[in-house]
């Protein structure tokens, strides 16, 4: 049977409104959490092994959890935030747990790409530990950010494929059910199609910006 | 004002202990531009970060107007303000322009943007960027770079500038201007500067006092003129050789041994008095004795002439005596030159007995 033109550009959106708000809410996570993976190691502006010891773990747990179990192992908790474990909104909480970690890594990278002695000058200069994370170490690993933000943002398009399993729609649910389970080879061309177009648009995006922040 | 008390540094990576800084007292006069010089892993870094306790000392006191590490966090970065500081690899941000690096420390103290704008514009004048306050770091050269880290140093008007190698990525030309410009900070700003480096060429431009490091020691400290004309350690001679040509050349050796018996070659070294050329002129048209020229190597130390000069005296034997007599007696050091490579310093009491018996 054929899909129609509605229920692509349905699911087109419930793609787009997935990856958004888990962005949004992952991307909130992943920057606080590899600041903190930064500066709490040793030897680092905010050293503190305790900090460091819980959240390095935790960050690690996620990230070994693949995204399609993590997604029913925490229906508990979904159900406690959004309500209900079924359905578009649903998806965004594993959504989140999901990128927030792993974004926190790239983060993290991105951070300690900046060269020592800028963060030595800071200190020379007199920063509060504050004004070396926003003054010097952001704006300098600013172009990276850009790039591990994209290569996050690729990845959640990604996930969002095996949010049918909870009911969360999208493109990919859309493959799954109407292209694999109802051999409709036609529906799964068009879905691989959009989802190519979307993640070349975002890796085009995401390195003009990149270019932009280094003033290439 | 800077002074180190007893400062002893270990770093303990992993139950192996590095000492970096070993028991070093020193002082730092205000108005210096003092010098540390040592060869890589001297401690000399170390030493140099204690004072804005980028490194805390192990034990020991440096007290910069009282001991900072006595004082809170808050208080700590408040004197911070008051030590500038400049790397060898700039430490420039480049994501911000030459005008923002500058206003940088500015804003780190929350002044007002029309205070910023005004002290910013005047500092980049005295280094000589003011035009180029919308330029990126990686737009200017090595030499550019520094100037924009000295104006960002100074930008909270310190007292004391700290150059960490200041000049080691720097090439000849542009080190030469760096070192000039920091010569007006000292001199127009009446900033203390302590500059670690390991070039003695440095030293000898600008330094005033110096010290040598070796091993977490200091090993020799003194005024420049002294270190260079009487250097105690091997460490020491080695620096000074390599500013102040001190051997003997190889065309000097060949020619000793075409020699005939009518010629000896002697060195005379200069600390700073009596100056090159009089001397030997004069020698020439007392004695009867030739003067040739062989070698020289005489440079100026803080106005001062230093060096030596490699000369061959020709003529009948008591008069090459009577001459270096005289030259002995200006209070000049001299040496001979003899072919198996050795410098005999020449005995005065030696010479003068000889003369009167010939």
């Amino acid at each position: 049977m054929e899909v129609s033109t509605e229920l692509i550009v349905n699911a087109l959106w419930e793609t787009l409104y997935m990856v958004s708000v888990s962005l949004f809410f992952g991307g909130i996570i992943g920057i606080f959490l590899g600041i903190l993976l930064v500066v709490t190691r040793k030897g680092h502006i905010l050293e503190n092994r305790f900090i460091f010891s819980i959240v390095n773990p935790i960050v690690n747990i996620f990230r070994s959890i693949p995204f399609i179990i993590l997604l029913v192992a925490i229906i508990p908790l979904t159900r406690l935030i959004v309500g209900t474990s079924i359905g578009t909104t649903a998806a965004i909480v594993p959504l989140v747990l999901h990128i927030g970690p792993y974004f926190s890594r790239l983060v993290e990278n991105s951070l300690l790409e900046v060269d020592e002695g800028i963060i030595e000058a800071a200190k020379s200069m007199g920063a509060t530990p504050l004004q070396i994370i926003y003054r010097f170490l952001m704006p300098e690993a600013f172009s990276s950010l850009i790039l591990s933000l994209t290569t996050a943002t690729i990845g959640l398009i990604g996930a969002t494929a095996m949010a049918g399993a909870i009911g969360g729609g999208g493109l990919g649910d859309v493959a799954i059910t109407y292209g694999y389970q109802r051999f409709s080879t036609i529906t799964i061309l068009v879905t691989v199609i959009i989802l190519v177009i979307l993640v070349q648009g975002i890796q085009g995006l995401g390195n003009k910006l990149e270019r932009k922040a280094r003033r290439v | 004002m800077i002074e180190f008390r007893q400062v002893s540094k270990v770093f303990d990576s992993g139950g192996n202990k590095v000492e970096a800084l070993r028991d070093i007292h020193l002082t730092v006069e205000k108005g210096d531009i003092f010098g540390v010089i040592g060869f890589s892993g001297a401690g000399k870094s170390t030493l140099i970060r204690t004072v804005n306790l980028l490194e805390y000392p192990t034990s020991g006191e440096v007290i910069v107007e009282g001991n900072l590490a006595k004082l809170s966090e808050n208080e700590i970065r408040q004197a911070k303000k008051d030590i500038g500081m400049i790397f060898q690899h700039f430490n420039l941000l480049n994501s911000k322009t030459v005008f923002d690096n500058v206003a940088m420390p500015l804003l780190l103290s929350k002044l007002k943007k029309r205070e910023i704008k005004e002290r910013v514009h005047e500092i980049l004048r005295f280094v000589g960027l003011e035009e180029k306050a919308k330029n990126y770091p990686d737009q200017l050269s090595g030499g550019q770079k520094q100037r924009v880290g000295i104006a960002r140093a100074l930008a909270t008007n310190p007292s004391i500038l700290l150059c960490d190698e200041a000049t080691s990525a720097l090439d000849p030309q542009t080190t030469k201007s760096i070192l000039h410009l920091l010569k007006r900070v000292n001199e127009e700003y009446k900033i203390t500067i302590l500059m670690i480096t390991h070039e003695m060429e440095v030293i000898k431009q600008i330094c005033n006092r110096v010290a040598v490091m070796e091993d977490g020691h200091v090993i020799e400290t003194g005024n420049v003129f002294d270190i260079f004309a009487h250097p105690k350690t091997d460490t020491t001679r080695n620096f000074v050789k390599s500013v102040v040509r001190d051997e003997v050349p190889e065309s000097v050796y060949r020619l000793l041994k075409e020699n005939n018996d009518e010629s000896r070659i002697f060195k005379i070294e200069f600390f700073g008095t009596d100056s090159g050329q009089p001397i030997v002129s004069k020698t020439a048209k007392m004695y009867n004795v030739e003067i040739n020229v062989l070698f020289g190597n005489i440079t100026e130390l803080q106005g001062i002439p230093f060096g030596n000069l490699i000369v061959e005296l020709i003529g009948d034997d008591y008069e090459i005596k009577r001459a270096i007599a005289f030259i002995i007696s200006q209070h000049i050091e001299v040496k001979e030159v003899l072919e198996d490579g050795s410098q005999h310093r020449i005995d005065r009491e030696r010479f003068v007995g000889n003369a009167l018996h010939g």
